[in-house]
Parts: C-alpha cells; structure tokens; sequence
C-alpha cells in the first residue's frame, strides 16, 4: 500500500469513527447507509473498472445476501456469526452459477443477462411468499443483542466494511487484478498471452458477489428488514452510476460517487420530486465529458496544469 | 372455453406481435447498423404515446394526424440526439447503454412534469373502433388494421435495406465503417438518419399503440426489454427473424399469461435469459461483429 493512500485510509475511518460522537440519530443512520452503499459500489467496480465487465444484475447479489441472512438467521435461527457469513457465501454460489452462464457472453449480452437474472431473481423474492415474506417482504429482523442500539450497529458497518474494504483494495492491486486490466483491454490479447479469460472472469463475478452479499447483510442489520423492492432495476443503476460518476479506472472512484450521489439524493429530494432527471443528466454529462468520472478530472488536471507551466517556462 | 376463445387470443397474439415489431425492427436496425445498444427506445415510445395523447385530446386534432405528427417529431427527436451527442461515443458501447439509460431517466421525468402521474387513454379512431364477426369469431376491427400494417412496413425496410443507395451503404457500414468512410462516403450522416429512423419507429408503435393501452410512467420499461428480448431471438440486422421472432413472442405473451398468470411479470425475463443462454446469436446463429 502506498503510504499517501494508507493514510487517505486511516483519515477516512477516523472521520466516520468520529460521525456518532459529533452526528444526530440522521446522520448516523444516513452514514451507515453510506458505508454499506460504499462497500456495494466498490465491489461492482472490481467488475466494470478493472475487468470490462458491465453488470446491471449485482443488485441480485445484494438481494442473496439480504435474503439468505435473513432466512437462515431469523426463520431457521442460525446463530449470528455464521448466518453473517453464510449470506455473502450463498451470494457467492449464486454468482458462480450466474456468472458461468453469463461470462460466455460478451459486452451487451453479458449486461442484458445479468440484468435478466437480477430480474428472475426479483420475481423469486417477490413469489415465494412462504419464505420470502412476498411484496411485504421479512420485518423486524432484531439482530444479536450487542448490536441492538444504532450506534453499536454504525460501529460494527464501520469495521466490516474498512476490513473488506481493505481486502479489496489488496485485490485491486495484485498481479491478479492486472490480469483483469489485461482482459479489460484487450480479451483476445490476453487469451493468446495463455490467460484463461473466462475462467477470470467467473472468479472475479464471484468475488465481487461476495462482496455485495456483504453488503446486503449490512443493509438488513441497519434496516432491521429485508423486502423486493432493493431488486428494483432502479437499484442495479443506481450503483452503475455512482461507479461511472465517481471514476471506474480508480479505486476510490465509487466510494466518491456513492458519496456524492447520497449526499446529491438527500440534498435534491427536499426540493424537487425530479430526482431520476438530476441523475440522468449528471451520468450522461459525466459519460459524455468526463467518462473517467470524478476522479478522472484530477490526473486530467495536472497534466493540463503542468502542460501550461511548461509553456510558460519556455515562453520566459 | 372452445376453440373461438383461443382464436380470438391468436388474433390478439398476431397484433401484439405487430407491435413488438414495430419497436423491434428499429431497435435492431439501430443496433445492427450502428452497433448501438438503445436503451431510451422505450422512451421513444412512451413519448410517442403521450404526444398523440395530447394531439388528440388536448389540441383535438384528428387521430391520423397526430399519428403522423408524433412520430415525426420522434424522429427529429433522434436525429438530434444521435447527431450531437451519441456519436460521440462510438465503439464504446458499455458506455453507450449508460449514456441511453441515463436519457430513460430523463424523458421519464420530462413526461411526469408534462403531463403527470395519471395513466392517460385515447380512444380508437372511429374508422377502426368497431367488431367483425364472421360467424362465431370476433375480430376487433383495430387488430385487423395493426396486423396488415405490420408486414407492410418490413416490406418497406427491406426494400429501403436492399434497393436503395442508402440501404447499400448501411450494409457496407455496418461491415467495415472505416472502408466506407475511406471511399469518400459521409457514413456519419447516414448513421444519424438510420438513428431518426429507428426513433421513428419507435415513436409509430408508441402512437399506434395508444388507444390499445394505458398510457401511462413505465411503460417504457415494459415495452423495451421484451423488443431486446425480440432483436436478440432474431438475430441482429434482419428483418425477416425480427419479424417471426416478434410473432412468437407475441403468441408467448399472450398463451403464456394465459397458462402462466402467476408468472406474468418475470414472464419475459426468463424468456430474455433462455434466448441468451441457449442461443446467444438469435435465430441464425452466427456472432455479431461487434460483440
């Protein structure tokens, strides 16, 4: 890890370790929510950013994770611990059956296949009412007494989510994840340099399933509920967008754009009912200028920058 | 229920096929020619539908005419959209299904500002608001008319795709853009008239398809993954299989909600995910070349 952004990191936990001491009740239930949607983006990223691989279906994973926690925890009464991490490895079984189905097709097919499936996925929550709870969806998820006050669960969405965070970061910057740039540019390349591209491709679905199954874990512990509606393909492109605003070629690109889109969301609701027209306008001024996003402008900047000192220099 | 019941789903299944060929034709054409993946198709249509509304009811103009005036102006519509902005993403096509949808959440939000969240309806022209019986079968007049104009109108895309200078050079773009461009051709122009025609297209099915629905927010949705669902069983930039694949699914639709009503809505998407498993390449079989 380099050293600036370890300490990009350690400034980042620190300040939303500080939330629940200086925040309101809001604020803290709002940056929880932050967290949770940071983790989510930033796992769709390890799909779109380093491999090329455009998924309007990762919300199915979220789901199985939300789901599959819920059921085995609250209907079947698994204990915590291993429901917690049973939801995120169902989720990662799901898309290791979705994603060898899906990554034999390329660009828009592979995307209209994960969007099909979120979709089959959604119409199983919504009509399995025996076990999903149905259009209602399962309420009143109370989970293990220790996180039962909201700070207590802030806390604990804080620590899972640095802890993965961190491992992605590790996964993001492994000779692993330059195979999934080589794939990104170029497949044929890489197939013919001897890289299995398709069986990369299956690994890194399923490990950003994983990921987002997390994420939806911590989604039910804050919510305390679990309903068909975070199915909606609204949902899928609602992180699609936060990954492109805030800069798929980066890191922390989708942590910012689910920063600012959040904040954009909660700022622009209290005003105007026109939400969707905000977003759309914002993603395509962002693909159309600036399709490296947020994070993208800065690089971009410097080089201009430095572009115009060396003029001047050379004009003196 | 006897044989006349189903017959008279046929006829309702043949007319739905129309409509989702209408749609599909232009998404496919779009997709086929340009390599674009035109996610606000269903806007197009959406859109279509709320303009004859308002022709009609709120400037009380004639059916016919706000027909044609609707999917005119979608065509305009295209054009403009495709000759500023689009193009400038070419050969990116991730980005291009992000840049359409993003434009699915804008026109949504235009139409709610327009004309608000109330479904709207418009009624049948009176030329075709009537029944035909021939014996016991009951024909809606409306039907009958949308299943002759169907056909017509892959009659006349063929003919403009195989007789034309213009359809010459689309089937040569769509082949190898860059020896087209190189032979002194402006591709750039007929791509953004393929784009206004597509969008025409579009607009015509939302207009014809008015006063057979609600028209009201999401309907956008519901038309354009089963017109993706058509193109890609129909393999892309083919008339002929988007026709019968538009057929099919027709017949599916209706039949399925038939047998099937609890699956209705998940219906077209299981549809979607067996087409693309099974046969990824739509009836013919044979990879796209940009994919």
């Amino acid at each position: 890890m380099k050293n600036k952004e370890l300490l990009f990191g350690i400034g980042l936990f620190i300040f939303f370790a500080l939330i629940p001491v200086i925040g309101s009740k809001y604020t803290i239930y709002f940056n929880a929510q932050l967290l949770f949607t940071i983790l989510f983006a930033t796992s769709l990223n390890l799909l779109v950013g380093y491999t090329g691989l455009f998924s309007f279906g990762h919300v199915g994973f979220y789901a199985i994770g939300a789901y599959a926690f819920t059921i085995l925890y609250k209907t079947y009464g698994v204990p915590f611990g291993v429901s917690f991490v049973a939801g995120p490895l169902l989720a990662a079984g799901a898309a290791v059956i979705v994603g060898y189905l899906c990554v034999r097709l390329t660009k828009i097919y592979f995307t209209f296949l994960t969007l099909a499936f979120a979709q089959i996925i959604w119409a199983i929550a919504f009509k399995w009412t025996p076990v999903t709870g149905g259009d209602s969806g399962i309420v009143g998820i109370t989970p293990s007494s220790l996180l039962l006050p909201l700070n207590n669960t802030y806390f604990f969405t804080l620590g899972v989510v640095a802890v993965l965070m961190y491992v992605m970061y590790r996964i993001a910057h492994s000779p692993f994840s330059l195979v999934l740039n080589a794939i990104r540019e170029n497949p044929n390349r890489a197939e013919s340099i001897g890289v299995n591209v398709r069986l990369y491709q299956l690994i890194v679905f399923t490990i950003s399933g994983f990921f987002a199954g997390f994420a939806g874990v911590l989604f039910v512990l804050l919510t305390r509920s679990v309903f068909p509606d975070i199915l909606l393909v609204t949902r899928s492109i609602d992180v699609v967008a936060m990954v492109i605003v805030g800069g798929m070629y980066n890191f922390w690109g989708p942590m910012i754009g689910a920063v600012v889109l959040l904040y954009l969301n909660s700022f622009v609701k209290a005003y105007t009912e026109y939400w969707l027209l905000v977003l759309g306008t914002l993603l395509a001024v962002v693909v159309l200028f600036f399709p490296s996003g947020i994070t993208g402008i800065f690089p971009w900047l410097s080089a201009r920058f430095k572009l115009v000192a060396k003029k001047g220099e050379l004009n003196a | 229920m006897d044989w006349t019941f189903y017959f008279t789903q046929f006829i309702a299944g043949l007319s739905q096929g129309m409509f989702l060929f209408i749609l599909a034709t232009g998404l496919s054409l779009i997709l086929g020619v340009m390599g674009i993946v035109n996610f606000a198709h269903g806007s197009f249509y959406m859109i279509g539908a709320y303009l004859t509304y308002y022709l009609v009811t709120l400037l009380g103009g004639s059916f016919w005419l706000a027909i044609i005036l609707a999917s005119v102006s979608l065509a305009g519509i295209g054009y403009l959209l495709q000759r500023f902005l689009i193009h400038r993403l070419y050969g990116r096509p991730e980005l291009q299904l992000v840049f359409t949808f993003a434009f699915v959440l804008i026109f949504s939000d235009l139409i709610k500002m327009g004309f608000g969240v109330l479904p709207k309806g418009v009624a049948y022209p009176e030329l075709l608001s009537g029944i035909f019986e021939i014996g016991p079968i009951r024909f809606p007049k409306y039907h009958i008319f949308i299943i002759t104009l169907g056909p017509i109108i892959a009659y006349l895309l063929r003919m403009l795709e195989q007789r034309t200078r213009m359809g010459r050079i689309m089937r040569a773009a769509s082949l190898n853009r860059d020896m087209v461009n190189a032979l002194g051709i402006n591709t750039e122009r007929v791509f953004t008239l393929v784009f206004g025609i597509g969008a025409f297209l579009a607009g015509l099915g939302g207009a014809l398809a008015s006063p057979t629905v609600s028209i009201a927010l999401g309907m956008d949705a519901a038309v354009v993954l089963p017109a993706f669902v058509v193109v890609i069983f129909g393999g892309l930039g083919s008339f002929a299989g988007t026709f019968f694949a538009a057929l099919i699914a027709g017949q599916v639709q209706v039949f399925g909600i038939l047998f099937f009503p609890r699956l209705a809505e998940s219906f077209i998407f299981i549809l979607m995910a067996i087409v693309l498993i099974a046969r990824p390449w739509g009836l013919s079989n044979r990879p796209p070349k940009f994919a």
